[in-house]
């Protein structure tokens, strides 16, 4: 009877099958597959949002310059700020955690890999979602911070797509957040113990924690927001006693985590990257770990640093001034077992290290004027000033960008089975440390001298002409460098130096497989003896304590053999390895939500109605179809 | 050794490296997400609470019917009683049984929602809206949040009877209905904070 009803469920919800073509990409619940569409499409959107930074860049390269309207600009920075934050910084760490964390613990999959997709279709219609508010009248222009009530009166349509597009972003980051937490406590391969994990998988762990407690809190200041602008609510109006400050309140509840959601995974990135290149483990493991986890705790204290000009009063200003101060502790941990980690190694300045480097170094810049937010007379002046902009863009562009990039150029081998060129790459590092430099730098002068944010314009002799001017020279230097990365990608790609398992003599188990894994990752469980596991399994400490090879021959050599010999062992009992299968139905459950959101915007209760039914259908068929495809 | 290896292998799942399962795990991260979902909810109301501006409709105490949504209250509370003894049904494999207690669990979550529905009805007759008052707006928000999270497991109840009645819900039938169990639990536990904290206690 059984097999009947089997049947009869496969008829209905047949699993789709194809392995290759753009169907299949669509259907497909392989984490590394979605980790590559997650990456290509933050870079696109990094592209996009990129170039409205330039656009803003020309506009203020002189002053009472006329390219943009105020009502544009205002549409081009808030546009700007969602886009490089919710569709490019978020999305890239989740498009290298997705491809890498099953394969650094061990696992063939996520926990969830439906959910995990659902995930990715989500992310990408939100974004477009939030994008056709350009064409349907105006794009949100309440900045990215949207505060209350201004962001409850402005008159287009732009402000509920805020509303509504970050809530499925949040939503998407909340179902992801789930699935990482799963994967990586109930997915490890045996050995595979907490304090073995690679840094970039703990800060994963901690990433996806700050999401899964910080995603509900700015869900319910959204929907607070999205029911004043469609529905008449009065949460934020102060005629009827509504107030400003709620919004503040819950969203930097969110929005400081948030910050912390789009560093940790750049940091566990250079926590990889520099032992690899300095043949080193990483100094003071455990003290990056704790650091991390307490960056973590305390990242949920230090919000109304946010808030220090709204007026909260001495007693408050002081507790927030202290709390901002300790969180630099365990970031300047951090800080210092990195470069203990550099000292006294063999350093190879290959590419991704040169980023790293670069994140360790801007990085520690924009810490320094981050604590000098921390005093709040001194905050008092710069809040609302190009300061806090040069401020954010050196811990999230010369942070995380870099970070991330450096992770791009470092698992890219892995990923595509051959290497990036190591020359462009250079260029590519270079320009843009020069552009970020020259774009960000001056800002902190020009935000000292009391230049405001989000002032499309300003008059002639107020002495910011010319760092203004250089500002957006330093923009097209970045932009330029953006390119080299494309060419480069593209060159090499036809070029196409085969990389082999373990291109740059790394440390951990994701360097075991073949470049790029097959689709179940290991053909054996590895059994995971040792932090480094790899790395110990390679060499071992020679007399004086530098690492000796355990075989002799050349580099690529020994590991393509025990890559070899890894995976030689056959299944004892002679199965093969059951993958999930392909599902359509992540797709059409994504699909039906930014439906029901144009219903809200709109007020058009029908096309709500088609959202929910579409949500509906998606939601049965996941959970009625087959485990897998026909055979 | 046959019997216990095909217990094991019914479920043909790998184990986790916990022990724990892996759908039970991703619930409860998930109910510690809707902890702060809800928490930020009544952080609003009881800023709130008090402030209703002059003119603008009535105040909590003048529009609560204490009794009333004391009986619902209870209703919804007794669901969480038949939800586990769905369970217990499930888990000796009395799946008749089952779908009886999951049906009276949908019906008494039905009958909370009638209620609410009702009292909603009877409130904005009596001057409280969304825009009536910051009162209002948090009061709907918040009590229209915790209804769309009972309808939403109402929904899953049925499926799960429908479900059982064609023979379905698959050799892991009691791992589901635990799961949607949790869920329901959770949601009556917020119950209880927001009864407590919107109605029983007093506002000026």
């Amino acid at each position: 009877m059984a097999t009947v009803v089997l049947e009869q469920r496969r008829r209905v919800f047949r699993r789709p099958t194809a392995k290759t073509g753009w169907w299949s990409w669509m259907t497909s619940v392989d984490h590394k597959r979605i980790g590559i569409m997650y990456v290509a499409t933050a870079l696109a959107f990094f592209v996009i949002g990129g170039s409205e930074a330039l656009v803003i860049r020309l506009q203020l390269a002189t002053p009472n310059n006329t390219i943009l309207s105020a009502n544009a600009y205002n549409q081009f920075f808030t546009m700007h700020g969602l886009t490089m934050i919710f569709l490019v910084v978020m999305p890239l760490g989740v498009g290298l955690m997705n491809y890498l964390v099953p394969l650094m613990i061990g696992a063939r999959d996520v926990a969830f890999p439906r959910l995990n997709a659902f995930s990715y279709w989500l992310f990408v219609l939100a974004g477009l979602f939030l994008y056709s508010s350009f064409a349907l009248g105006g794009a949100p222009d309440g900045g990215w911070f949207g505060y209350a009530p201004l962001s409850t009166t402005l008159p287009s349509h732009g402000m509920t797509f805020y509303s509504v597009g970050l809530q499925l972003l949040g939503a998407a980051s909340l179902a992801g957040a789930v699935n990482f937490i799963v994967t990586i406590i109930n997915m490890r391969a045996p050995g595979m113990t907490l304090m073995r994990m690679p840094v970039f998988v703990w800060m994963t762990l901690v990433t996806a924690f700050l999401l899964l407690f910080a995603m509900p809190v700015i869900a319910v200041a959204l929907f607070e927001l999205m029911f004043s602008r469609v529905f008449g609510a009065v949460f934020f109006d102060p005629a009827k006693g509504g107030e400003p400050l709620l919004w503040q309140h819950l969203f930097w509840v969110f929005g400081h985590p948030e910050v912390y959601i789009m560093i940790l995974p750049a940091m566990g990135i250079v926590s990889e990257v520099l032992p690899t290149f300095s043949r080193k483990p990483l100094f003071g493991y455990g003290a990056v770990v704790f650091s991390g986890i307490a960056i973590g705790f305390m990242g949920w204290g230090v919000w109304a640093h946010h808030m220090f000009a709204a007026g909260l009063g001495p007693v408050a200003n002081s507790a927030f001034a202290l709390s901002t101060m300790f969180i630099a502790v365990p970031t300047g941990v951090k800080i210092f077992n990195w470069i203990g980690t550099m000292w006294g190694g063999a350093i190879r300045f290959k590419t991704p290290m040169l980023f790293s480097i670069g994140f360790v170094a801007m990085f520690i810049i924009g810490g320094l004027s981050g604590v000098t937010h921390a005093v709040v007379p001194s905050d008092a002046q710069q809040t609302d000033t190009y300061y806090i902009v040069a401020h954010f863009h050196y811990v999230l562009f010369g942070g995380a960008i870099f970070g991330l990039f450096s992770g791009i150029y470092y698992w890219w081998p892995k990923a595509f089975g051959y290497t990036l060129s190591d020359a462009l790459g250079k260029v590519h590092f270079w320009l843009m440390l020069i552009g970020f430099n020259l774009t960000f730098g001056p800002m902190h002068i020009l935000g000292l001298e009391g230049m405001p944010r989000r002032i499309y314009t300003y008059p002639n002799g107020l002495g910011w002409n010319f760092w203004n001017f250089l500002e957006t020279i330093g923009a097209f230097t970045i932009a330029a460098s953006i390119l080299v990365f494309f060419i480069n990608t593209q060159r090499s790609r036809r070029i196409r130096e085969e990389a082999g398992p373990d291109p740059w003599d790394a440390r951990t188990l994701e360097w075991t497989t073949p470049s790029p894994p097959p689709e179940y990752n290991f053909e054996q469980v590895p059994l995971v003896e040792s932090r480094d596991d790899w790395w110990n399994r390679k060499y071992q400490p020679g007399p004086s304590g530098e690492p000796v090879r355990v075989f002799a021959g050349g580099a690529d050599s020994v590991g393509a053999d025990m890559v070899a010999e890894g995976t030689k062992v056959q299944d004892e009992h002679g199965h093969g390895i059951h993958m999930p299968s392909p599902s359509y139905f992540p797709l059409v459950l994504a699909v039906g939500l930014p439906i029901m959101g144009f219903g809200v915007i709109y007020k058009l209760w029908w096309l709500v109605g088609i959202g929910v039914l579409i949500v509906l259908t998606g939601a049965y068929g996941w959970v009625l179809e087959p485990g897998t495809a026909e055979a | 050794m046959s019997a216990s290896e095909q217990v094991i292998t019914v479920g043909h799942e790998p184990p986790t490296a916990t022990g724990l399962d892996n759908t039970k795990l991703a619930m409860w991260a998930f109910l510690g997400s809707e902890c702060l979902f809800f928490g930020s909810l009544i952080s609003t109301y009881l800023l709130y609470r008090n402030r209703v501006c002059a003119g603008c409709g009535p105040h909590p105490h003048q529009i609560y019917n204490i009794p009333y949504t004391s009986v619902s209250s209870f209703v919804l509370l007794m669901s969480s009683l038949t939800m586990v003894l769905a369970l217990a049904a499930v888990q000796k494999g009395d799946q008749r049984a089952m779908r009886i207690w999951l049906l009276a669990t949908a019906f008494l979550g039905m009958t909370f929602i009638g209620g609410q529905i009702f009292e909603f009805t009877d409130f904005y007759h009596r001057g409280l809206s969304l825009s009536a008052s910051t009162f209002g707006s948090a009061f709907f928000v918040l009590t229209g949040f915790h209804g769309a999270h009972v309808t939403v497991g109402i929904l899953m109840l049925l499926s799960l009877v429908a479900m059982s009645s064609l023979g379905r819900l698959g050799p892991q039938a009691a791992r589901k209905v635990e799961l949607i169990g949790l869920y329901w639990h959770f949601v009556d536990i917020v119950w209880i904070v927001i009864f407590t904290v919107v109605y029983l206690i007093p506002s000026k």
